[in-house]
């Protein structure tokens, strides 16, 4: 058996749209996976981070047998999820967040123990890890409650309970966090790690376009954009390559029609990106070196921009995903929000 | 095929359906649903009848089709309970992609799901029946009648109609939402080409062979005759077959829907899977 918890060569997806019912005829074709190459190592915690329509979701189905591919292939827990999903099933689990999925007549406990009787579990056994897990995410108390009865927020903990409740050798969490408060966030990122640290030889893919979540959570992160892998490494080795560039967050008075590419085509500024805020905006600029900074200074001078605040950091992985793409991962949202379906 | 794979599938499925369909929040309710509406239906066609014949309840025509519609209960209780838990699963409950990745034999996890309605389709037709017996004059006399054949015929009955139950599912698994009522609109639609309440001599020449395509007609008239041997005469064609000739042909179709329903599944399966239907929500 391979080491190796997920595998896959030359994955691709394409998605054929029918037109609406005027242009019938015309039938798009939408690439949502192309050409993903991975390896994820048993016992790891892999992130797949990318803005919203990248293709997490496909992957994830693609892993789960739950679509099949274009091209390419794909195993998971050792077995082809094409040739053999019945060897698959059994050792997988997944967790879509941002949805309210269950028998909302059936109690918690009952969603939870019938999940677990589907999946072979001794009866006792599986009662007695509900309880576990619910404490762990602080929904025991509702254990009786009918699911239909819990919030939107409470339900999706159930859900992720599912997740784990079945040990699976991989799981899958979809956006696990998606929607959660501060603090459901926090409860479901803790379960996330001890779990993984019960044993060893268990793996977790999640997908997240939160950065902050990838970076603090996850042994490796695979960047991804319009279905393709931008980079896949750890959150440390991905933010290295940036750390002999300088980055600066630079918040000033009205732009004046100046612009983020006006900007970038100086020699020295690799990436810069533009956030409108009250009275007026804030630019985070990726430098090749900290001398640039005079020169972009001296443009914002030239507009009578004025400079109000400037910061120094460190980079993190949006900053790597905005050195990779060259726009701000909010920014593609916003671009891809009125195609996305 | 894993024995305890789809032995816990099936009866899972028969615990949730169960739940699912007793989820009734005042238990008289539950009750008019089940006793009140069969009767009501078949209160109808007893007043079709006597308006159309004058009121002729002892002419063989009226056990005939008493029992008919009484057993085609099972028609749409058995084939809308398999089918109908992949649109509840898909839409409303949102778990089908769920059930799906776990290790459950699909096709036993969707025949769970339809023994409840298949119960409750029980007690509609043992309510039906003894209205029957009782106020219309329906001569089931239950020292005469043969429950060797009447129980034969029920099982290998209920099964085929459990696997025309799968081949819908399945293709619903490959259709969007508003084919929600595939179900009851199939068993409706063969109401009238299985001799259910009238024979298929009645029928224009070239819809007959439907009728005798289908299982149905050869399991109903099978159920008559164990009931009530000599209402056999009313449908002329298959006087001239014996009890286990009948038997026979009801048992040699439903292997052949079983079969279909193997590769109807298979196919309809890898289908979705290439298409990604399995968790596609209709945006209503
Ligand atoms: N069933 C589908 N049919 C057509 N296009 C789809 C379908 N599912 C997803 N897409 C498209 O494929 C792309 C990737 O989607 P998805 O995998 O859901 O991305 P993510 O999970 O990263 O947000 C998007 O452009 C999305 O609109
Ligand atoms: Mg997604």
């Amino acid at each position: 058996m391979t080491h190796f918890a997920i595998e896959t060569k030359d994955l691709s997806r394409i998605y054929k749209i029918r037109g609406n019912k005027k242009e019938k005829q015309i039938r798009k074709e939408l690439v949502a996976l192309e050409n993903v190459t991975l390896t994820v190592e048993r016992g790891e915690l892999f992130g797949l981070l990318g803005p919203n329509g990248a293709g997490k979701t496909t992957l994830i189905k693609i892993l789960t047998t739950l679509l099949a591919p274009t091209s390419g292939w794909a195993r998971v827990a050792g077995y082809d999820v094409i040739q053999h999903p019945n060897l698959v099933r059994p050792r997988i689990n997944m967790v879509s967040g941002g949805e309210s999925s269950g028998y909302g007549l059936l109690t918690v406990r009952e969603n939870l123990w019938m999940f677990s009787q589907f999946y072979g579990m001794p009866s006792k056994e599986a009662n007695q890890r509900i309880v576990e897990l619910l404490k762990m995410v602080g929904l025991e108390d509702r254990i009786h409650t009918k699911s239909s009865d819990l919030s939107t927020g409470l339900r999706q903990k159930m859900n992720i309970v599912r997740g784990f409740l079945t040990d699976p050798e991989v799981l899958f969490l979809d956006e696990p966090t998606l929607g959660l408060d501060v603090g459901a966030a926090r409860d479901v990122r803790k379960l996330i790690r001890s779990w993984l640290e019960a044993d060893k030889s268990r793996t977790l893919l999640l997908t997240t376009h939160y950065m902050v979540e990838a970076e603090e959570l996850c042994d490796r992160v695979a960047i991804i954009n319009k279905g393709r892998v931008l980079a896949c490494d750890t959150p440390a080795n991905l933010k290295r390559n940036l750390q002999r560039d300088a980055i600066f967050e630079i918040e000033t008075s009205p732009l004046n029609g100046l612009t983020p590419q006006l900007l970038q085509n100086q020699p020295e500024v690799r990436k810069a990106a533009l956030t409108d805020i009250e009275g007026g905006a804030r630019l985070e600029l990726i430098l090749q070196e900290e001398a640039a900074l005079a020169s972009v200074i001296n443009i914002l001078t030239q507009k009578n921009v004025k400079v109000r605040r400037l910061t120094k950091r460190e980079p993190t992985l949006e900053d790597v995903f905005m050195d990779l793409v060259g726009q701000k991962m909010e920014d593609v949202e916003k671009e891809e929000a009125p195609h996305a379906g | 095929m894993n024995r305890s794979e789809t032995t816990r599938s099936f009866t899972m499925a028969t615990w949730l359906g169960w739940q699912v369909e007793s989820n009734w929040t005042d238990p008289f309710l539950f009750a008019v649903y089940v006793i009140i509406k069969p009767l009501a239906s078949a209160a109808i066609l007893v007043v079709m009848y006597s308006i159309i014949t004058g009121g002729a309840y002892n002419s063989p025509l009226f056990p005939y089709i008493y029992l008919g519609n009484a057993f085609y209960t099972y028609v749409g209780a058995v084939m809308a309970g398999v089918s109908w838990a992949v649109i509840d699963d898909r839409e409303h409950y949102k778990t089908l992609k769920y059930m799906y990745i776990a290790p459950i034999n699909i096709p036993f996890y969707w025949l769970g799901r339809g023994v409840s309605r298949f119960l409750i389709g029980t007690v509609a037709v043992i309510v039906i029946l003894t209205a029957g017996v009782l106020f219309l004059n329906v001569p089931l006399d239950l020292t005469q009648v043969n429950w060797g054949l009447f129980f034969v015929s029920l099982v290998i009955g209920v099964t085929m109609l459990a696997m025309m139950g799968l081949i819908l599912a399945s293709i619903t698994l490959m259709v969007a939402h508003h084919f929600f009522l595939i179900g009851e609109a199939v068993a409706g639609a063969l109401y009238l080409f299985s001799g259910a309440i009238f024979p298929l001599e009645v029928l224009p020449a070239w819809l007959r062979p439907v009728g005798y395509a289908m299982p149905i007609t050869y399991w109903l008239e099978l159920m008559r005759r164990s009931l009530i041997g000599d209402v056999a005469q009313a449908f002329p064609t298959l006087a001239q077959y014996s009890n286990l000739q009948l038997l026979g042909i009801l048992l040699g179709l439903t292997v052949v829907f079983a079969i279909v329903s193997v590769f109807t599944f298979r196919w309809c399966d890898h289908r979705a899977r290439e298409l990604g239907l399995i968790d596609r929500v209709s945006n209503y």
